[in-house]
């Protein structure tokens, strides 16, 4: 079954996927710069720090400014990877990177951590779920949301050779460090999980574990899962969507975000437009977080796996 | 006989000097002039526009592009290595920049026509995203140019380019509060490769900064700030804006970020647009434009 085949043997946080990722770009590209707002630590950039000191800049606890400054290094080659919490790293500096990154098509590099109710007991002023829909409307963004600790490294590597603004959105708890090492990332494409005839499973981030996890009870109710993680929501895999749903005939879609302007919207689109289907949404359900152990919020905004198999129950009932 | 000699060179090549900075002079100022009058008849044809603070730095721009900025108007790139880098802050004074753009080789001046049309790369406020020469960053949304100056100055240090970054600020924009984080980074920092200069005509859309949201003591806030802070007396004389700028290049290098305060007036060279904010974001119509023209005679020729 599925929890076989997805098997870890350690739990890592996402955030050290990307410190990791960073301390390689370090090493072997010479373009890349790193910006942080006053949480190094947070965004485990210190061994990029240390080890890269003067392509380091501390900018301290002013985050317009250091979208501005990152779009500014750009002009002269430099690849500038910013780092802050998710929150401060869009809703507080959107006009900074729609006009001088997102309008202006710089190669900057957002990196966005502790996205979600999983940031945990700082409580709602600090959980953006919001911040996949801000970046996602801006024309020409990449937005990116990896699901565990090796695939936010390749995603932070693989960015580097992409050209133009980049959105990686990442998160602060441990999670199952499921995808092999060695897997390629590739913006825009999806990664099957597992292939299955009566129900698409569409899941991202810290939900594509859940999802595992949902989609193994399933089948052992018998219920056969089309799987798929897809950490790239924008450009979104239509393709593989598509196929999918085509198969299926109908879809759940899991993600840390809200309801409005997360992964699901983005699917619901795109099958409005080319593939009606039912479907149903594992989000936040327009409301703010709250203070608590990542655990219990997840529990109590109905983002586990419980609530996967349960939406997959009702959508088959929709068909 | 020798001294004589002597001296006769000496006077001979004070003589050169003078000649070529007043050629040079002269011929700036007739495009001065041509700025003057094409800022007016593009923001008249369009009936949009930011006419007044365009006057008010015509000198500043062409000082910059005619006399002090060491770049390459006709192979433009992005990177600009080697070359010194400007930003305009307060995008909306587009009209002076895009003139001043074209006189200067960016792109041909005919083009200016084209001013907030559609389809135009001339967009209301300055954009990278029509690819237009000349330009690095998109501007419009105040407050953000200063921060992205920065970044450059710092892409220039990392790449051992000893060339310098220049930006222009509306004095009105240092109400927006990432001026003062990017004011706090550069000096923190010794971004040294760097001049800032502040449109200091003391207006804003809706009137005069005293009344909107004083400014307080700008040389004292940069001062306390940490930056080498120089005044440009009159910032409509052509001749004083060269040497003003001149002199702050004296200052790159010594460990401090530079803020040129410089003192201009709104809507400088026509009459009724001076001595007053009402200009700043307001076209003229037929009548005005024709008692605007009336001052300031074509010289290089209209585009």
């Amino acid at each position: 079954m599925l929890l076989n085949k997805y098997s870890f043997t350690e739990k890592k946080d996402t955030r050290s996927g990307f410190g990791a990722g960073l301390s390689e770009l370090g090493k072997s590209n010479p373009n890349v710069v790193a910006l942080c707002a006053d949480l190094t630590g947070s965004l485990k950039m210190d061994a990029f720090q240390k080890s890269h000191p003067e392509r380091f800049f501390q900018i301290g606890i002013a985050e317009a400014n250091m979208m501005g400054i990152a779009a500014g290094l750009t002009i002269g080659g430099k690849i500038p990877f910013t780092g802050t919490f998710a929150n401060f790293s869009t809703g507080r500096v959107y006009d900074q990177i729609r006009q001088s990154i997102a309008y202006s098509h710089k190669n900057v590099k957002i990196c966005a951590s502790h996205a979600g109710l999983t940031l945990g007991e700082d409580g709602a002023t600090h959980q953006i779920l919001e911040d996949i829909g801000l970046m996602k409307m801006l024309p020409g963004m990449v937005v990116i949301n990896p699901c565990d600790y090796n695939q936010t490294k390749a995603a932070t590597i693989s960015i580097a050779e992409y050209h133009g603004p980049v959105y990686l959105r990442f998160g602060r708890p441990s999670v199952g460090n499921f995808t092999p090492a060695d897997q390629k990332f590739v913006i825009g494409k999806a990664v099957q999980l597992n292939e299955g005839k009566d129900v698409t499973i569409i899941a991202t981030g810290h939900l594509v574990w859940k999802a595992i996890e949902a989609a193994d009870a399933l089948e052992k109710k018998g219920i056969s899962v089309d799987l798929i993680n897809i950490h790239t929501i924008k450009p979104l895999d239509e393709e593989a969507i598509l196929k999918s749903v085509a198969k299926t005939k109908c879809v759940v879609t899991a993600e840390e975000h809200q309801m409005n302007g997360g992964l699901g919207d983005s699917v619901a689109q795109l099958l409005a437009r080319k593939h009606p289907a039912p479907q149903e949404f594992v989000a936040v359900n327009d409301s703010f977080g709250e203070s608590g152990t990542p655990d219990d919020l997840m529990k109590k905004y109905g983002l586990e796996s419980v609530n996967i198999i349960a939406a997959a129950e009702k959508v088959l009932k929709r068909k | 006989m020798f001294l004589t000699k002597q001296f006769g060179l000496l006077l001979n090549s004070i003589f050169t000097v003078i000649s070529l900075k007043m050629t040079n002079s002269i011929g700036n100022k007739e495009i001065a002039q041509q700025i003057r009058r094409d800022i007016v008849r593009m923001v008249h044809a369009v009936s949009s526009g930011h006419p007044g603070g365009s006057l008010g730095c015509v000198e500043y721009f062409v000082a910059l592009y005619g006399s002090v900025l060491k770049h390459d108007a006709k192979n433009f790139t992005m990177d600009g290595k080697n070359e010194d880098l400007f930003f305009l802050s307060n995008g909306h004074i587009s009209p002076v920049y895009y003139s001043t753009l074209a006189h200067f080789g960016y792109f041909p001046v005919k083009e200016l026509a084209t001013f907030r049309k559609l389809n135009t790369r001339l967009q209301g406020h300055p954009t990278t995203h029509e690819g237009l020469p000349g330009i690095r960053i998109a501007s419009g949304s105040l407050g953000q140019g200063m921060s992205v100056a920065i970044g450059a100055a710092l892409a220039k240090k990392l790449n051992k380019d000893n060339s310098i970054v220049y930006s222009l600020h509306g004095d009105g924009e240092l109400q927006e509060g990432q001026i003062w984080e990017a004011a706090m980074y550069a000096a923190g920092n010794k971004v040294d490769n760097l001049i800032c200069t502040i449109d200091y005509n003391k207006r804003q859309i809706d009137g005069d900064t005293d009344n909107v949201l004083p400014l307080g003591d700008l040389r004292a806030k940069f001062e306390a700030f940490g930056w080498t802070v120089l005044d440009i007396k009159n910032g409509n004389d052509l001749d004083e804006v060269i040497k003003g700028l001149n002199h702050a290049k004296t200052f790159i290098g010594k460990g401090k970020p530079i803020m040129n305060l410089m003192h201009t007036e709104m809507g400088f060279g026509v009459d009724y647009m001076m001595g007053t904010h009402k200009w700043h974001g307001s076209a003229p119509n037929d009548e005005q434009l024709a008692k605007a023209l009336a001052q300031i005679p074509e010289t290089v020729g209209d585009y």
